[in-house]
């Protein structure tokens, strides 16, 4: 009995939907072999499990019905993993089908044994791999082609050691375009996961076959060949101008794709070329089918706007008339208006501003919140960029400030305090800005005018009452206004500062008393100690000029761009990121790498930082710590300073990589830019007792500090230093000395 | 590449699962998704794609989708489930894409499972796959008509966004020839638009039909020599593309049945065949009134159909009243909009539209965002950009005459007027432009041999015979 019962329940079961597709599939009529096979299929897609039926599939492989055959090899690729050894009954009939006289049951044949990622079947590949990459058909042999980049996906030993590879190569010069686009698609793929065979190796011979081939393929071969010969570096000049020449009549392909593809070939080629006439003709050229793609789909016109921002950021000049056809309609799905506007601005140059600024103006009108607030961004972007233009900007902005509308009103502040950093002579607007503070309640914006208050304290009479009703609430507000606040108020001390003695004591009590957050409290101790040791340099810190920005329009550095030009069109392009970045496995360590580099290369392009440091190595005179300290201020204290803002987003995180630092680049001066401000820094505060600062003396206090700090990290088993007491100590002191002071 | 395509309905159900490679999962490195009809065509792939040729190819599935099915949403994708992997087997090849011309791919993989002899199926197999790879992957051999005959259909939309002060913003055209070839054999066909076709801003004249060079001449002179500028066009695969970069002629050998030749853009000397003055004025917080005028530009012979107005009415609006001096207009609350719809609207003739749209009252106050007002219509024998054919040759060995037809419609693209954003006060957009010295009916001149349609399925009038 118990046998009895094990068996029954071993055996198939006798009922339900597997049951009735086995007895169909075995069915002595074609037709309803046919149609549970479809069924099964059916099953498959749904997601249930009909690999048991694996056998009962298998029988139906050998059959005239090329419908059928197909379906039979769609079950086989998707179950062949599961059943491995059962694959092997099909491989007979694999390479029977690929000596088929009829072309399109080879192909078949040659292109599912290639889908069958079973061990065993590779070893029977290989004759049927031959043949039909030899085979008559043009059809066959572009299927094989393929078929060797899956084989060598799958076991690149047994593929090199018979040769296909250079069979591929050969192939490169059939007289059928699709092959020769299969096979240098093969080659690519097989280059891209393994370089060290060098698979596909362009010379001048193949880039005459490609050239070739190119005006008879397919769109997808045209797109495969145009990416290999915009990887492919051209011998000299002349032989760039010839790829340019033969490419740039796919610019009027209908395809938007070839189109992209096209563009980028004689994109890259063009820097060869030293011919600045041409370079110029052929710029011109490139303009009026990247508009045109901007007529395609919106997915297509998304992928396409984001190459056009990478390609205006080499070449600027490119699309400078066509403001027009960025405009954004109605009913442009959000992603693609928002592009638009980033593309708009970039374009921008003084003859087409004011179109400009009237359409933004426009756009700032509209319901969509996020979409206004970029507008009106960009609004203060183009101001900015354009010294004519901002005089109409700052117009717009006002008339949208009386909009009222929260949202508005809160950018337009943020975006009119950099207006105010570029440009002098725009004070007369300070007053209808004040009118809104009671709307603002976004750290940002807060803070925008809190620093706007601050800057012209000295011009606003109220400035006092405006900062007392900040002070008041001080405990209530946002980390980033605190500290605008702070930094506001001990400005408006040293511009007047009969005026608000007694405010200055008391957002520094605050601070210091009453904040858990240590950046405040430490900023508040800074200029506690800064007042009370000498109001002049502290003038001379906290009212120092700074620099003037120059650009608030986002920008990828560099070395970043130049990665991204050769990627054109690709999903790295897209993101905008190198495309280690976002594959593979080592995606967190790209991004580091990537991060590192970046913080390198700001190091490098910092001038401030660089001054700093070279303050620091050769002891400068006071004037110029004074200056690159307060800059050093400047930039940390400003929410939104310019040089945070022209860092990529990667950038910000690696500020802090940079301060964590890897070990020799603290210890080499040129390098460790954070560390060395902070030196600097804290030299400067170090001797805040004394006389005038000297940087010569001020160097022990600061190692003082540095390694109290240092101890800090490095033993983290130890207890911390009495870091607390000696604050204690500090606070008591400056108070005296503040009290003094007065 | 592709690692695989995906077709799912709304509710995220899988419909087609076609995995083209063993990566699929189960990272993604990423997903591009476009949606027809009532299903999400998605493609996910590992790599560092294409992504422009991505898209592009799911588009060209979902087109070959509806050529073969008629639609492709999820009914169809469910009933012809076989089919969608049997197309997908062809067009993508471990990711891919192999080839997607509808005519080529109609030849051997069919609706009807056509039972052939064996022997037959064998030579046209050899033939389906010479064609399918070869140089003509569009075009199959040996095709006969008794009548050989091409129709040459000019669409053009015309995109028009008018700012709120009356100014254009935004004038082109969008164009593009649509081709239905019955030809016998293998003909070479050599177009001809224009005396003169200039390519680009400072492109050289072309030579087409022996033009001579516009030295000097300036863009009123240019318009009244019944030449076109084109900014851009995009050819269909089968035009050698290097004889135009050379020369600027069109000669092709065209697929058969129906196929789009070309598309362009012109942006310059668009002539706007409606001119829409509107007022909109708000009376309070309680009433919008509106006025509206719109004024055919076009030649009186000519007449425009299917004219739609659509004119935006603030979200709380409880109520419309309104007048018309021709055609009707009727609320549509789903739409928030008035439609005023006429049915035909001759040329140089001007219609009237006021209406006065009653808010209810709300507790807040929200400004009304304005969007903008549209239209639509359909005109034809009216070419915006200026374009015409001239000619279309076709050459053949055996020499055979053909009848070639050619017509002409202008539709609305996105043709939008903007109501002006300042709430309370009077705002009035009119569209000014400069009113062409010669309104294009040099078309309906110089093609004056009119002949009423053709024999093959045509529906509409106005078709001229070349």
């Amino acid at each position: 009995m118990a046998v009895n019962r094990l068996r029954s329940a071993l055996s198939a079961p006798r009922k339900g939907e597997t049951y009735e597709l086995r007895a169909g599939l075995v069915s002595q009529y074609a037709w309803e072999r046919k149609e549970s096979i479809q069924k099964t299929i059916m099953a498959m897609t749904l997601g249930k499990d009909v690999s048991a039926l694996f056998p009962d599939v298998l029988k139906n492989i050998a059959t005239p019905d090329l419908a059928q055959k197909k379906l039979v090899y769609l079950y086989l690729m998707n179950y062949a993993k599961t059943h491995p050894d059962l694959c092997i009954l099909a491989v007979n009939t694999f390479v029977q089908d690929s000596e088929d006289p009829n072309p399109l049951v080879r192909a078949i044949a040659i292109r599912t044994m290639g889908c069958i990622r079973v061990d065993k079947m590779v070893d029977y590949m290989e004759e049927p791999l031959r043949k039909t990459l030899k085979d008559e058909s043009p059809y066959v042999r572009k299927t094989a082609a393929l078929c060797v980049a899956k084989l060598f996906d799958l076991n690149p030993a047994l593929c090199i050691e018979n040769g296909f590879l250079e069979t591929l190569q050969e192939m490169i010069g059939d007289s059928n375009p699709m092959v020769v686009a299969n096979s240098v698609t093969a080659l690519a793929e097989i280059t891209e996961t393994a370089p060290e065979t060098r698979a596909l190796v362009v010379t001048s011979q193949t880039l005459k076959k490609l050239l070739l081939a190119l005006n008879e393929c397919t769109e997808w071969g045209r797109i495969t060949i145009l990416s290999t010969l915009a990887d492919y570096r051209a011998q000299d000049t002349k032989e760039a101008e010839h790829v340019c020449e033969r490419v740039s009549p796919q610019f009027q392909h209908v395809n938007p794709s070839v189109v992209l593809a096209a563009v980028k070939v004689v994109f890259i080629h063009m820097q060869h070329i030293e011919n600045q006439q041409l370079h110029a003709t052929y710029l011109k050229k490139m303009s009026p089918p990247l508009v045109t793609l901007i007529s395609s789909q919106p997915e297509v016109q998304y992928v396409a706007l984001r190459n056009i921002d990478l390609l205006l950021q080499k070449q600027p000049g490119i699309l400078e008339k066509e403001m027009r056809v960025f405009f954004c309609k109605y009913n442009d799905p959000p992603y693609l208006k928002l592009t638009k506007l980033e593309i708009m601005v970039r374009i921008a140059n003084s003859t087409n501003a004011d179109q400009l600024l009237a359409e933004l103006k426009e756009y700032a009108m509209e319901v969509d919140m996020d979409f206004v607030r970029r507008a009106v961004r960009a609004i203060g972007q183009v101001a900015i960029k354009i010294e004519e233009s901002a005089e109409k900007a700052v117009n717009v902005l006002l008339e949208l400030i009386n909009t009222k509308i929260g949202y508005v009103v809160q950018e337009v502040i943020i975006v009119i305090k950099d207006i105010f950093r570029r440009y002098p002579g725009y004070e007369g607007i300070i007053p209808t800005l004040c009118q809104c503070i009671d709307e603002l309640d976004e750290p940002n914006a807060r803070g925008s005018l809190i620093w706007i208050v601050g800057e012209y304290a000295e011009k606003i009479s109220n400035a006092g009452d405006i900062l007392a009703g900040f002070v008041d609430g001080f405990n209530e507000e946002f980390t980033q206004t605190q500290l605008q606040i702070l930094t506001a108020v001990v400005k408006l001390f040293l511009k007047k500062p009969d005026e608000s003695q007694g405010l200055v004591q008391k957002v520094l009590q605050a601070a210091t008393a009453e904040s858990d957050n240590p950046d405040i409290r430490d900023r508040a101790y800074v200029y506690w100690r800064l007042l009370s040791s000498d109001p002049q340099v502290a003038k001379n810190i906290v009212l120092s000029a700074r620099p003037q920005i120059t650009s608030t329009i986002p920008v990828l550095s560099g070395p970043l761009l130049d990665s991204l030009i050769p990627n054109l069109s690709s999903l790295a392009s897209v993101y905008q990121k190198p495309p280690q970045t976002f594959l593979g496995k080592g995606r967190s360590s790209a991004l580091q790498a990537a991060a590192i580099e970046e913080a390198k290369q700001n190091a490098r392009e910092n001038p401030i930082a660089a001054a700093a440091v070279s303050a620091a190595v050769s002891g400068g005179s006071t004037q110029q710590m004074q200056n690159t300290a307060e800059n050093l201020l400047d930039i940390d204290f400003d929410g939104a300073a310019p040089a945070s803002m022209q860092k990529a987003p990667v950038g910000s995180a690696s500020g802090l990589e940079g301060l964590a630092g890897t070990p020799n680049r603290v210890a080499s001066p040129t390098g460790s830019s954070g560390a060395g401000g902070m030196e600097d820094l804290m030299g400067m505060f170090g001797n805040s007792n004394g006389a005038p600062p000297n940087p010569m003396n001020g160097g022990g206090g600061s190692d003082d500090l540095m390694n109290g700090f240092a101890s800090m990290s490095m033993n983290g088993g130890q207890p911390p230093p009495p870091q607390h007491q000696m604050d204690g100590g500090g606070e008591r002191k400056t108070k005296e000395d503040l009290l003094g002071l007065f | 590449m592709l690692s695989g395509i995906l077709l799912f309905n709304q509710k995220g159900e899988l419909l087609i699962l076609r995995a083209f490679r063993q990566d699929m999962r189960p990272r993604l490195a990423d997903v591009f998704r476009i949606q027809s009809d009532n299903i999400y065509v998605v493609g996910v792939s590992k790599g560092n794609v294409n992504s422009a040729l991505v898209f592009e190819f799911l588009y060209k599935l979902v087109s070959l989708g509806k050529s073969y099915f008629g639609r492709f949403d999820e009914e169809a994708v469910k009933s012809n489930f076989v089919m969608v992997y049997e197309l997908l087997d062809e067009v993508l090849d471990f990711g891919y894409p192999q080839n997607t011309e509808t005519e080529t791919l109609k030849m051997y993989i069919t609706t009807e499972g056509a039972v052939k002899s064996e022997q037959r199926a064998l030579e046209d197999s050899s033939k389906i796959t010479m064609q399918a790879t070869g140089a003509l992957s569009w075009r199959r051999d040996n095709i006969k008509y008794r009548k050989n005959e091409a129709f040459v259909d000019v669409i053009e939309d015309v995109n028009l966004l008018v700012s709120a002060t009356g100014t254009v913003l935004r004038a082109d055209v969008n164009g593009s020839i649509e081709m239905r070839a019955y030809l016998t054999g293998t003909p070479e066909c050599k177009f001809g638009l224009n005396d003169r076709l200039t390519l680009g801003e400072n492109g050289a004249d072309t030579s087409l039909g022996g033009a001579v060079g516009n030295i000097g001449g300036n863009k009123a002179s240019k318009a009244a020599a019944g030449s076109v500028t084109l900014e851009d066009v995009s050819l269909h695969q089968c035009v050698k593309l290097s004889n135009f970069t050379n020369d600027r002629t069109i000669s092709f050998i065209p697929p058969d049945g129906s196929f789009q030749l070309m598309t362009y853009r012109a942006t310059e000397n668009v002539n706007l065949p409606f001119k829409v003055q509107a007022i909109v004025n708000e009376v309070g917080k309680s009433k919008v009134d509106f006025s509206i005028a719109i004024r055919a530009n076009y030649g009186s012979k000519l007449f425009a159909t299917n004219v739609v107005v659509k004119i935006p009415t603030p979200l709380n609006t409880a109520n419309t009243t309104h007048r018309t001096s021709q055609g009707k207009a009727k609320y549509e609350p789903s739409e928030n909009a008035i439609v005023w719809k006429i049915a035909r609207f001759t040329g140089q003739s001007e219609f009237v539209l006021s209406a006065e749209a009653e808010l209810s009252a709300m507790t807040q106050h929200k400004a009304w965002s304005r969007p903008p007002l549209s239209m639509q219509f359909s005109l034809l024998m009216f070419t915006s950009s200026g374009l015409l054919v001239r000619y279309l040759k076709v050459f053949e060995k055996s020499n055979y005459s053909s009848v070639k037809w050619v017509r002409y419609m202008t539709r609305a693209g996105s043709y939008e007027i903007r109501l002006g954003g300042d709430t309370g006060g009077k705002m009035c957009s009119t569209v000014t432009f400069v009113t062409p010295t010669d309104p294009r009916q040099i078309i309906a001149v110089s093609l004056d041999s009119l002949r009423k349609g053709s024999q093959r399925e045509d529906t509409f009038p106005g078709r001229h015979h070349l």
